[in-house]
């Protein structure tokens, strides 16, 4: 259907400054965070009711016209990059709190709601919700269910899928079904987690009902020194081996050192190979007995220094470093590339080992920051776009660092999804009869796949295309990785 | 897969404990014994994860997970020493501990899957964080095997508290919300909640020192043989669960009020999974615990689920159908005649 025709019929159902069809206006929706992959949208449609939704996936289920759902535009894996023929569903302004329940600690809420405002709303009850990806300030509840959003607390307090209670999803067709609710479960096959991560191919999520946790009496951080990013990965091991669940663990390279020390003088020692930093939460008495152990089980595993912050402004000195590694990474290189790659931990030093072989093969330099305590890799890539081969070279060390996080038994996304961009390692990580599962699914819910095509699961054709179906790590082609 | 090829409808068994449950309408069903299929694959306690053959007896597995300081925290019951993790996941049952340690599909971080049409899938894996592809391995959770037969598991696993202590308080029904509500809002290291005749059970568990202190936060008096209690409800062992009547479980908003029903009640779940005896009818029951924003099921003298709204019955179908077109897996067990 032409734009013009598209917009006319929308606006029946939407009042008409709620439909944009204009072209400038349409541009600063041509694309998520995931800034290579652009594509402007035929018409982006900016409801503000469940009905209105409904309305408009009736309709373009009646036409055949693709949608593409997006929250606020900050996925990493260009799962909201619009379809040119398609509606761009834009539920940023669904942004209410409809309900914040202290006493029986559940929120229930519009899908545009930023993640962070959850948990400011929640914060004079003494309550707080915990998966708080990077992107915190911007990202919507919506997308949190939508990728299953993870963050720097997930050892502990786990994913979206593990502090979502219900959701409210719009059909294909229009339906409006409830899966979940403020209960802990429900009835029949369990539909909320089927759908939690689904990256907009199933439904349309409206409303989120999310459960809140009370805010830590006592938080501690500890900063620890290593000489070499293997003793790093063990003291990890270590502390979780011996009974200790930190609240976040979470560890950079020397490069990410650097690069973060330059930009926010966090003072992390700049002669470290690794930092490691841990976070401990509880009770004030639980939490000291915590430090007193961590810190002998990081000093036998071979830390030099070790410092603790427990007041507020030295905790949030030390985090800041962290916090701004992408962008201190940013700094000294003119693009970087984010993969997201999880590995059961004990193969960390062999696959930061990989990681820094596949770095001279491909002569680009990676910095490496990630969630320690969950296996969760982010190599960032250095490159830049403006010189010729580069962003390509990138993009084949990235599939090649994934590649080897599956041959030990790993993920190729532990948090960011796939949507475009890991589409072929996709290929890699899932054989032919899984994928044709995955195809099923989608068409239980979505017959004539309008919502969200040809992203997060491949075809099996490219598949086919890219070399062949691989089968899983362990019994797997790919021999030239386990050689590390 | 000789039984894909003769189309012949199947019931899976592991240790055949939770048969009440499992129970096919169909009486033409085979048995396919899985129990057999057993043993641990892989164990790395400093990854707090196990990989384990689905026939693996849960005694066996809990053995192996506790010599490591570790534990699986749905704290699932036991209903016979022949209780498989197999029939765990697919049932889905978590104990007391739920609503604080998570559900049995939160720690389940992958599954392997023999399914209807002959065919076996990987699905999620053995790391805690993962967003590749559908998730199929929670989907199979509390599926009760409607949609194929488990043959492995990956399970994310905690580290066993240094200490555990039960605070009982003497509280009428109406105050025992309140101050399960009050605790509920601190971040106190609760483990259980539980109400039964006038006595609220409160358990901790941590480091000594965190639990000495929440032990004067709640209050109350310290019960002895704590253990057995708590394994008794987890276990549905208590007189309420062993008596006559019809046998019902409502799981509601934990703070939602009584559904007006009369009957002896026990809460577990902190109010969020409440027990009782009740000869209503069933569609009266049903009405209750929607019209609270939950959900009910009848346990005895014979399973009867909540009716699912039509919309989500036939997308339900149709998700069977994915996996097991013929309806091979278990028929009728989720809901009779319809898949």
């Amino acid at each position: 259907m032409d734009r013009e025709t598209l917009a006319a019929r929308l606006r029946e159902v939407l009042p008409p400054e709620d439909v944009v069809d204009d072209e400038e206006a349409l541009r600063p929706y041509a694309g998520d965070a995931l800034t290579a992959y652009r594509q402007q949208p035929r018409v982006v449609v900016l409801p503000r009711s469940i009905e209105q939704v409904q309305q408009v996936m009736a309709l373009c289920s009646a036409e055949g016209v693709p949608v593409v759902a997006r929250g606020a535009g900050t996925g990493l894996s260009g799962g909201a990059l619009p379809h040119e023929a398609g509606v761009l569903l834009v539920l940023a302004r669904m942004n209410r709190i409809l309900e914040l329940d202290p006493v029986g600690r559940i929120a229930r809420l519009e899908p545009g709601v930023r993640n962070l405002a959850i948990s400011e709303a929640a914060a004079p009850h003494g309550l707080y919700y915990a998966p708080d990806p990077s992107s915190q300030i911007a990202c919507s509840i919506g997308g949190n269910v939508a990728e299953n959003s993870g963050g720097v607390h997930c050892l502990k307090y786990g994913l979206t899928v593990h502090n979502l209670l219900g959701v409210k999803l719009v059909t294909v067709d229009g339906e409006l079904l409830e899966l979940g609710g403020a209960a802990l479960d429900s009835p029949g096959l369990d539909l909320l987690a089927l759908v939690t991560g689904s990256e907009g191919l199933l439904g349309v999520v409206v409303e989120v009902t999310v459960r809140l946790l009370p805010v830590a009496a006592s938080v501690q951080v500890l900063l620890a020194a290593f000489d070499s990013v293997a003793a790093a990965g063990d003291a990890v091991s270590a502390v979780i081996s011996r009974g200790i669940l930190p609240a976040g663990m979470e560890m950079m390279d020397r490069l990410a050192i650097e690069a973060a020390e330059d930009f926010v003088g966090a003072g992390y020692p700049r002669d470290a190979a690794a930092i490691l930093l841990c976070e401990l939460d509880g009770e004030p008495e639980e939490v000291a007995a915590q430090v007193e152990r961590v810190t002998e089980i990081l000093r036998a595993a071979g830390a030099g220094d070790i410092r603790a912050a427990s007041d507020p402004a030295e905790r949030a000195r030390l985090w800041a470093g962290r916090k701004a590694a992408f962008p201190a990474v940013g700094r000294i290189a003119p693009d970087y590339y984010c993969m997201d790659g999880t590995i059961p931990r004990r193969h960390l030093a062999e696959v930061l080992t990989g990681i820094g072989r596949l770095s001279e093969e491909f002569d680009l330099a990676v910095a490496n920051v990630f969630h320690a305590g969950d296996g969760n890799l982010h190599p960032l890539i250095l490159y830049d776009a403006n010189q010729p081969g580069q962003l390509q070279r990138a993009e084949d060390f990235g599939a090649r660092i994934l590649e080897l996080c599956v041959a030990v038994g790993g993920t190729i996304t532990g948090e960011h999804g796939v949507g475009i961009e890991k589409i072929d390692q996709m290929c890699v990580q899932f054989t032919a009869l899984e994928l044709e599962r995955f195809h099923g699914l989608k068409a239980a819910f979505d017959p004539a796949g309008l919502l969200n095509p040809g992203k997060a699961v491949p075809t099996l054709a490219r598949c086919a295309e890219l070399g062949g179906m691989h089968v899983h790590g362990g019994r797997l082609p790919h021999p030239e990785l386990e050689r590390f | 897969m000789a039984a894909a090829a003769a189309q012949r409808p199947l019931c899976i068994r592991g240790g055949a404990t939770r048969q009440m449950l499992m129970a096919s309408t169909d009486e033409a069903v085979e048995v396919l014994e899985v129990g057999g299929h057993r043993g641990i694959v892989a164990f790395e306690p400093s990854e707090l994860v196990v990989s384990v053959r689905a026939g693996t007896l849960l005694s066996d597995l809990e053995a192996v997970v506790a010599a490591a300081g570790q534990m699986l925290p749905f704290d699932p019951p036991r209903f016979g020493p022949a209780s498989t993790i197999g029939g765990v996941v697919a049932s889905g049952l978590a104990g007391p501990a739920r609503p604080w340690q998570g559900a049995v599909r939160d720690a389940v971080l992958g599954i392997t899957l023999l399914d209807g049409r002959g065919g076996i899938g990987r699905f999620g894996g053995q790391v805690m964080k993962n967003v590749a592809g559908y998730d199929v391995s929670r989907l199979n959770v509390g599926a009760m095997g409607s949609l194929g037969v488990l043959l492995d598991v990956s399970l994310r696993l905690l580290p066993r508290p240094a200490t555990t202590v039960t605070q009982v308080l003497e509280l009428g029904l109406g105050q025992a919300f309140e101050r399960m509500a009050r605790l509920g809002r601190r971040p106190l290291p609760i483990t259980a909640m539980a109400w039964e005749s006038g006595r609220l059970r409160v358990r901790l568990a941590g480091s000594e020192a965190g639990v000495a202190a929440a032990v004067k936060a709640v209050g109350g008096e310290t019960a002895a043989d704590a253990d057995q209690d708590w394994n008794r409800l987890r276990d549905r062992q208590l007189p309420l669960f062993q008596g006559d009547g019809p046998l019902w479980r409502l799981s509601l908003p934990a703070t939602a009020p009584q559904p007006d029903l009369s009957a002896n009640w026990l809460l577990d779940w902190g109010g969020a999974q409440r027990w009782c005896c009740t000869d209503a009818a069933p569609e009266r029951v049903f009405q209750a615990a929607s019209a609270l924003g939950g959900h009910a099921m009848r346990l005895t003298p014979t399973v009867e689920r909540a009716p699912l709204p039509p919309a989500q019955l036939r997308l339900q179908q149709r998700i069977k159908a994915v996996f097991d077109p013929e309806g091979l897996f278990n028929p009728g067990v989720l809901y009779p005649g319809q898949y």
